[in-house]
């Protein structure tokens, strides 16, 4: 299903946070074309390590490598435009814009106009709008979002936002996509639905995704691999079965006391 | 661009352009020439402003750099006055880029606060460096090309406007296209622009080039119309009237910065006969404005004419 | 030489105090509303004119005079409150700016429609010798300008520290929604807020009038150097705004001595865009505490 190329590469990388250390050490592949969650509990670091990929935070010590370059302390726009494109744990959307605005500021980051010269490009409608206007319909059908073009982002559902973010983050064409909790705040038709439009990404446009979730359910059925983040460590990255009968997740999620029965399953 | 837009943009300076005809009195035409004036600052604001969502206290700076360098230069130096105009903008488009680089951290509050230093900056130079110091200077030359020179009223007139007329086409042409779009992305979030290849910073910058661009232009008309300047016309007053322009036309539409332009650029000279409260006036305008009519005069106009029609084209 | 750097010193003093209470008032309404109210300035306008009108125009006797005008200045920062502030509903941050500036502009018309444009005096509280320091003269006024800002900023930390509502008043500017649930009236906060800082605000203008004259359109200047107080010592810092206001007072009085009068004003103003521009979270704020903050 997927290759054994290294589209991402996190090695060795440290973050301290005014003396509390954030990430330790952490290394972590992502291979072109699969599905990878980033699983562990509140405050492992796992929001830390999407922001230090997408070039929010810089790390202290470390290298990130995106296609064998490094992209470490870039700044983010850099970076979105390398093909990392993200999501936001509270969803970051311009709340003013109709949907269809949104997804067509998503296209710019592929179709830059210089800014000063736009103002004397005087046809009614550029070529280059038309078409990103054209690809932007075509992207909101393909996330089911066809009918709501006209309607200012904000007053979507959370869950029609959330999706909304997704396809906005698709527009860029990026190589690698980083979904932080997209189904926070979701139901559970919700999540699956999410689900669903996840799996597509990967298997139709051929994009890789690196997501952070606490939808144990989500991650089990969608991931290719699953990687486990505690205070700020990796302590297990395998298949999802390898990592649900890892011993020292169970502990990390439900502590060392427990009694626990072989081939507990941390879904439930 | 659309053609609704074309079409507002031809009727408005159609109608612009006949006004001459019909008004005799050249008090009346040069309160005109101020509002053409002033509407090519606030259109500079309001992208910055409504657009890319950056607050500025301090465009009555760039404004006044714009007569003062290239008034100096044509009266001391013996620019050509097109070349003295050109150079003012240079001027102000660097100290956009001055000011504009270390204000890039800085938001709301900060920014209002940052900015309005900087234009009482440049008042305070303007008062102590400025030829003839807080009275100002004269004699500065009436803007001329090729040996013809602009004097009477009428000609200011339409010379004012025909500038305003396409720095307005410039302005909706750059606001309706990608960049427009971008720019209103920022507006709302700048963690998002970033996370898909905008690089915000430098967004930013332009932006503010752009709109101290249009205040300096408009301050070497200004200059070169009056023939003569001093410091007050570049206080801090001026720039909180930019603003308020920009604010009660709507910030988030060009056309309501025209309209505020002439609307508060007219308003104190129907209210001559309360001289001593034009502050006043302005205060009360204002804050009603902010608490009753956030959106601006255009925006609301443009809704009811809409709805009008709407109900009309019910009818048929 | 030591007289003439003692007389400036003692005048940065004495203007320093006002710029202090000002950064004061804008910590007390940002620290309970997370506005910064660039009306401020006004208030210790309204304290100087309010206090010629009562002394002087009524003749009112001393105390009463005062008195008179702490309620009046506390008055005018309830009614901006309640009719502007509060009917706002989720207002953004731009509009907060505006609305301040604009009640600013109000303001200035009021007081200019009430006083006119001509700049208002009265005799200072005690009359008697100025006081001969090295040679400097010091008049008894700003005696009573500094002594009354030290005692306003004591009163004001022990009202924040010692008392259930100044404490419920910081509580609310650290996070409105937590006050509320532990049943603090928020929204009373905030108008209580912009009355202290009113009153703050005008027992500076009322104190260094006899001093410096005042007249109806300082506020904006006393805005940005108060502000400039207020940031050199971290915005929300009541400490670090009182030293900031000396600072900026001390400098902006050698400048004048030393350099040139005309440049008075640009201390300030260069001070504030450097502080601005390269340490917004303030001068005396050590860097983990100011990744805390939002600008």
């Amino acid at each position: 299903m997927y290759g054994v190329i290294n589209l991402l590469s996190i090695k060795g990388v440290f973050k301290n946070f005014g003396g509390l250390a954030a990430l330790q050490n952490v290394n972590l592949n992502v291979r072109q074309g699969e599905i990878k969650a980033l699983i562990g509990p509140n405050g492992a670091g796992k929001t830390t390590l999407l922001n230090i990929i997408s070039g929010i935070h810089r790390l202290d010590k470390g290298e990130i490598l995106f296609k064998d370059e490094k992209i470490n302390n870039l700044p983010p726009s850099k970076i979105a435009n390398k093909g990392i494109s993200r999501t936001f744990q509270h969803v970051e959307l311009f709340g003013n814009m109709t949907v269809l605005e949104n997804i067509m500021v998503g296209f710019y980051a592929r179709n830059k106009t210089s800014f000063f010269m736009d103002g004397f490009k005087f046809s009614f409608i550029t070529d280059s709008e038309k078409k990103i206007y054209k690809k932007s319909r075509e992207f909101l059908e393909y996330v089911k979002l066809g009918h709501k073009i006209n309607e200012i982002a904000l007053n979507l559902p959370i869950g029609e936002q959330r999706i909304l973010e997704i396809a906005r983050a698709l527009a860029t064409e990026p190589g690698l996509i980083l979904l932080d909790e997209p189904a926070a705040g979701l139901n559970i038709r919700e999540t699956r639905e999410l689900g669903e439009i996840i799996k597509r990404i990967r298997e139709e446009l051929g994009i890789t995704i690196l997501l952070v979730e606490h939808d144990m359910e989500l991650v089990m059925n969608i991931s290719d691999s699953v990687a486990v983040l505690n205070f700020g460590e990796i302590i297990a990255d395998g298949t999802p079965m390898e990592v649900q009968k890892n011993r020292d997740v169970i502990v990390a999620y439900l502590g060392e006391e427990e009694e626990v029965q072989p081939g507990y399953n941390v879904n439930t | 661009m659309k053609k609704e837009d074309f079409m507002v943009f031809i009727v408005f300076f159609i109608f612009v352009g006949l006004l001459p005809l019909f008004i005799e009195s050249n008090y009346a035409l040069t309160i005109g020439i101020f509002s053409g004036i002033n509407a090519l600052v606030a259109i500079g604001l309001c992208i910055l402003m409504g657009y890319a969502g950056q607050v500025s206290l301090g465009q009555a700076g760039f404004y006044g750099i714009g007569a003062y360098v290239s008034s100096i230069l044509s009266v001391y130096y013996g620019f050509p006055v097109i070349l003295g105009i050109l150079s003012a903008m240079i001027v102000s488009a660097i100290a956009a880029v001055v000011l504009a680089v270390p204000a890039l951290r800085l938001k709301g509050h900060y920014l209002a606060v940052a900015t309005l230093g900087f234009g009482e900056i440049i008042y305070v130079i303007l008062n102590e460096w400025g030829p003839g110091g807080p009275s100002g200077f004269g004699d500065i030359p009436h803007f001329n090309i090729a040996g013809y020179s602009i004097q009477t009223t009428k000609e200011s007139f339409y010379f004012i406007w025909i500038i305003v007329a396409i720095v307005m086409l410039y302005s909706i042409n750059l606001t309706k296209s990608n960049t427009g779009r971008i720019l209103r992305a920022m507006h709302d979030s700048d963690t998002a622009c970033e996370a898909i290849g905008i690089n915000v910073p430098l967004l930013k910058i332009k932006v503010f080039i752009l709109s101290a661009l249009y205040a300096s232009l408009a301050g070497s008309l200004y200059s070169h119309y009056v023939t003569f300047i001093s410091p007050s016309s570049f206080s801090l007053f001026y720039s909180i009237l930019i603003l308020m322009m920009v604010i009660v036309g709507g910030s988030k539409n060009l056309w309501g910065a025209v309209a505020g332009a002439i609307v508060i650029t007219v308003l104190p000279e129907l209210l001559r006969k309360f001289q001593e409260l034009d502050i006043l006036v302005y205060g009360f305008i204002l804050t009603l404005t902010l608490m009753f009519f956030r959106k601006g005069l255009v925006p609301i106009i443009s809704e009811k004419i809409k709805n009008v029609r709407g109900y009309k084209f019910a009818k048929h | 030489m030591l007289t003439v750097f003692l007389q400036f010193l003692f005048s940065g003093l004495t203007i320093g105090a006002v710029y202090a209470l000002v950064g004061i008032g804008f910590n007390i309404i940002y620290n309970s509303t997370s506005i910064i109210n660039l009306a401020q300035g006004e208030f210790v306008v309204i304290g100087g004119l309010l206090m010629w009108f009562f002394s002087e125009s009524l003749k009112l006797p001393f105390f009463a005079a005062v008195l008179c005008t702490l309620i009046s200045s506390g008055l005018v920062g309830l009614l901006i409150e309640r009719l502007t502030i509060k009917p706002l509903k989720n207002p953004d941050l731009l509009l907060m700016i505006m609305i301040t500036i604009s009640v600013s502009i109000v303001l200035r018309g009021v007081l200019m429609f009430l006083f006119g444009k001509e700049p208002y005096v009265y005799p200072p509280f005690t009359e008697g010798e100025p006081i001969n320091i090295y040679g400097a003269i010091i008049q008894q006024q700003t005696l009573w300008v500094i002594s009354i800002t030290l005692f306003c900023i004591i009163l004001l930390f022990l009202f924040f520290k010692r008392t259930i509502t100044g404490k419920a008043m910081l509580a609310c500017a650290v996070n409105p929604t937590a006050a509320k649930l532990a049943g603090v009236n928020v929204s009373k906060m905030v108008m209580l807020s912009f009355i202290l800082s009113a009153i703050v605000g005008a027992i500076g203008g009322m104190t260094i009038t006899p001093i410096s004259l005042m007249e109806y359109d300082k506020g904006p200047m006393l805005s940005v150097k108060g502000f400039c107080a207020a940031i050199m010592g971290g915005l929300g810092s009541n400490r670090g705004a009182v030293i900031g206001g000396f600072i900026i007072g001390i400098l902006e009085s050698m400048t004048a001595g030393y350099v040139h009068s005309g440049l008075k004003d640009a201390v300030a103003l260069v001070i504030l865009l450097l502080i601005l521009f390269f340490k917004p979270s303030g001068i005396f704020i050590t860097k983990s505490m100011s990744q805390l903050r939002k600008f």
